[in-house]
């Protein structure tokens, strides 16, 4: 077991993947010699050769499309897109193509391709450097979305994605690559070598895609969370010292909706998070399920705390950030209710 | 600087409806003028084989010019066949169109030459990422016309499981990639296609199609900086067939003159061919994929040829372009200009070519009996509504589960 960074795992998972099977290649932009802008690929092009790690011209519909017509042919690339701000121009490659080979061919053609892409903001990147795309892809039938929030968790989910039949968008809270940010920015940054997730196995493990896990048992609330805003729900619960249950979702499509069931039928009141801007946000989503499949256990308003309808501001980053406190009030809120 | 106000240029196609058919601005090079290259031929140094057009049947039916000679009479008379099957077979999926036995259908009429030539350019395993007019390619491979009609009729026995478009057809087995009908993205992916026959140091190559309009998609100009960067085997069609639904090819070309030129910025060898020659556009294809198969990279090839019909069941070309302009065509019918030869060298008559039309009908309404004893679209069988939740993901995820419950299946 070694001390991992979410960086370090999610090179570990590309290492291993590719060292077990040579049907995997890892593209995209400064990702072949440089290893990439965040360094995740760093060391595959040395180790698996040019062919298998490559630089790519800056086209994220290239970089899609050149890995749907790989996928065709039977490899299982595994590329990057510097940014999921910079996906949009590969969106109709994801959406149109990629998500309904299988569906549209009957089988005949299949691509299994994970995209990865760091997603969210926290690192004062802006309005193009900051976004959570992920209910633009929940909402593409045919796309499988995974967020992890911690090393472990992404080591096992990635190598799942990489060997998943289908296509996966695999994105990365950016803020989580080298510490579990809780939303708590005037404090000193944490290291995952002081956390229990930071403990990563040097090996295979796969995690299964579809299967959330509850970060802190609790009964009062549920809160439904991912990515950065799983480590902001613990902060939030901390810091009002409300017994809420926190629920990480670690994958959005599939969707682990016994999960949330079981706990909110137990605790009665609920709260999902999300960095996303709020309208048709994955919250709403869930706040819909919830209100199907829980409606009589229900003792409060399901409540969502997102980011604001606006663009991700830059000198407002923390006004912007849904942080701890804004989930607390939410906590207390719902408390009242 | 004293200037006149800026004024925006829109292009204009030399005619419209009411006017006379024009093509005084095509310029044709004589049949066997263009000089044929070696295959690993740098782009720069045969910057003029993207401005010509490569042709080998001259006006009287003869081969002629350096690009000729390369079909057996075998094959010259299978390939003629090839095209009369897949005209026959347009002009009864048209009519079953017409009489309500599916919602859609796209003819190829003019274009018969571009995809059965390619095909008998390629190998057993090659893969085609084509677009929705080039079932040359399935037909020449000799691919069922039964799949096909049951793909367009969307009944019980369709590949597809009426998930599909008619005539969005997908075959792995005959190197034939499942059409998308969204335009371009099929562009790129074939690169990518070819990108992992090199990573794998296999011996395929892939074949990308694209129509004159979609050109100007970025996907084509992805496809091309990919291609070049990499030096995919891969080789990368242009059917300009002069017309994208209603809007005029100078529309998407622009200044450059030429379709072919796009390659040579990419510094990716680019030929022009007659693509209602059937002997040219082979010779062209094989050309290009001797070079894929060799390692030296990419071809562009830009086929000159002519929409003859609408672009599809759902449009009317007489609102935007005149009636006759498909006869004052200077490239003539592909189909017309094979028998000729083929009559010139003595391996084909009138009256075989009457017998063969009859012969070739009589199958295709075989095929098409067969096709409609599984139905057609408003009438006998169906797939199964079932079909609509399968195969969105490998494993039916519990949501879509729910979903078909609620359908009642």
């Amino acid at each position: 077991m070694a001390r991992m960074t979410m960086i370090e795992a999610i090179r570990s998972a590309m290492d291993i993947a590719m060292g077990r099977d040579d049907d995997v290649v890892v593209f995209g932009e400064d990702v072949g010699y440089f290893g990439g802008v965040f360094r995740c690929t760093q060391g595959l092009q040395a180790k698996y050769g040019k062919t298998r790690c490559f630089d790519t011209p800056i086209s994220e519909s290239g970089i899609v499309g050149a890995a749907i017509g790989m996928a065709a042919y039977g490899l299982r690339p595994c590329v990057e897109i510097q940014f999921a701000d910079y996906m949009y121009p590969a969106y109709d490659q994801l959406t149109q193509e990629a998500a309904r080979i299988r569906y549209r061919s009957n089988g005949d053609f299949t691509c299994p391709i994970v995209v990865r892409m760091p997603t969210g903001g926290g690192i004062f990147g802006g309005q193009t450097h900051s976004q959570s795309p992920e209910a633009l892809f929940t909402h593409v039938c045919g796309l499988k979305v995974v967020v992890p929030s911690n090393p472990y968790d992404a080591k096992g989910l990635l190598i799942a994605a990489i060997e998943d039949p289908d296509p996966v968008i695999f994105l990365e809270p950016k803020r989580l690559y080298n510490g579990p940010f809780d939303g708590h920015h005037e404090r000193p940054v944490t290291a995952w070598s002081k956390h229990d997730l930071g403990e990563v196995p040097d090996g295979y493990y796969a995690i299964p895609i579809g299967k959330a896990d509850v970060r802190r048992p609790g009964s009062a609330a549920t809160v439904v969370a991912y990515g950065t805003m799983v480590h902001v729900a613990l902060a939030a619960v901390a810091d009002t010292g409300i017994d809420a249950e926190v629920i990480d979702l670690r994958s959005l499509m599939p969707l682990d909706l016994d999960a949330i069931v079981t706990s909110v039928s137990k605790t009665g009141r609920c709260v999902v998070v999300h960095e996303a801007t709020l309208t048709s946000g994955f919250g709403a989503e869930i706040a819909a399920l919830v209100q199907e499949f829980c409606f009589y256990h229900l003792e409060a308003p399901v409540m969502r705390v997102a980011g604001w309808d606006t663009p991700y501001p830059h000198a407002q980053e923390w006004d912007y950030f849904p942080g701890p406190a804004r989930v607390g009030r939410a906590l207390i809120e719902v408390l009242e209710a | 600087m004293d200037t006149a106000p800026l004024s925006l240029h829109v292009p204009e196609p030399a005619v419209r409806p009411g006017g006379q058919p024009d093509f005084s601005n095509v310029t044709i090079a004589k049949a066997g003028a263009v000089t044929r290259p070696a295959v690993d031929a740098e782009a720069q140094d045969i910057r003029d084989l993207a401005y010509s057009i490569i042709r080998v049947l001259n006006r009287e039916g003869e081969a002629v010019g350096p690009w000729a000679g390369l079909l057996p009479d075998q094959d010259l008379r299978e390939g003629l066949r090839h095209m009369m099957t897949l005209r026959a077979f347009d002009a009864r999926m048209l009519m079953a169109q017409r009489q309500g036995k599916t919602s859609f259908y796209m003819q190829h009429l003019g274009e018969e030459a571009v995809s059965c030539a390619f095909r008998k350019a390629l190998a057993k395993g090659d893969m085609n990422f084509p677009t929705y007019r080039q079932a040359g390619l399935l037909i020449a491979d000799d691919y069922p016309m039964v799949e096909m009609m049951n793909q367009i009729y969307s009944n019980e026995s369709d590949p597809l499981r009426g998930r599909q478009l008619p005539i969005m057809y997908s075959s792995k087995e005959h190197g034939f990639f499942t059409i998308s009908g969204n335009l371009a993205t099929q562009y790129v992916q074939a690169v990518g296609w070819a990108m992992a026959s090199a990573i794998k140091n296999d011996t395929r190559i892939a074949a990308a199609w694209i129509g004159d309009g979609s050109t100007a998609e970025s996907d084509f100009h992805s496809a091309l900086v990919f291609a070049s960067t990499y030096r995919a085997p891969v080789i990368l069609n242009v059917v300009n067939n002069q017309w994208a639904i209603s809007t005029f090819q100078g529309i998407a070309r622009g200044g450059s003159g030429t379709f072919a030129a796009r390659g040579l910025g990419f510094g990716i060898p680019a030929l022009r061919v007659d693509g209602n020659d059937y002997l040219a556009v082979h010779a062209v294809a094989c050309w290009a994929a001797e070079r894929a198969r060799r390692n030296l990279g990419p071809t562009l090839i830009e086929y000159v040829t002519y929409r003859v019909g609408a672009h599809s069941t759902s449009d009317d070309p007489s609102a935007y372009r005149p009636k006759a302009e498909s006869e004052a065509w200077p490239l003539g019918d592909p189909v017309l200009r094979l028998k000729k030869h083929l009559i010139l060298r003595g391996l084909w008559s009138e009256a075989r070519h009457v017998q063969a039309e009859a012969e070739i009908m009589d199958d295709v309404i075989a095929a098409q009996r067969k096709a409609e004893e599984h139905g057609t679209m408003h009438a006998g069988g169906r797939p199964s509504v079932r079909d609509i939740f399968e195969g969105v993901y490998a494993q039916m995820p519990p949501h879509l589960r729910r979903q078909r419950q609620k359908a009642g299946y």
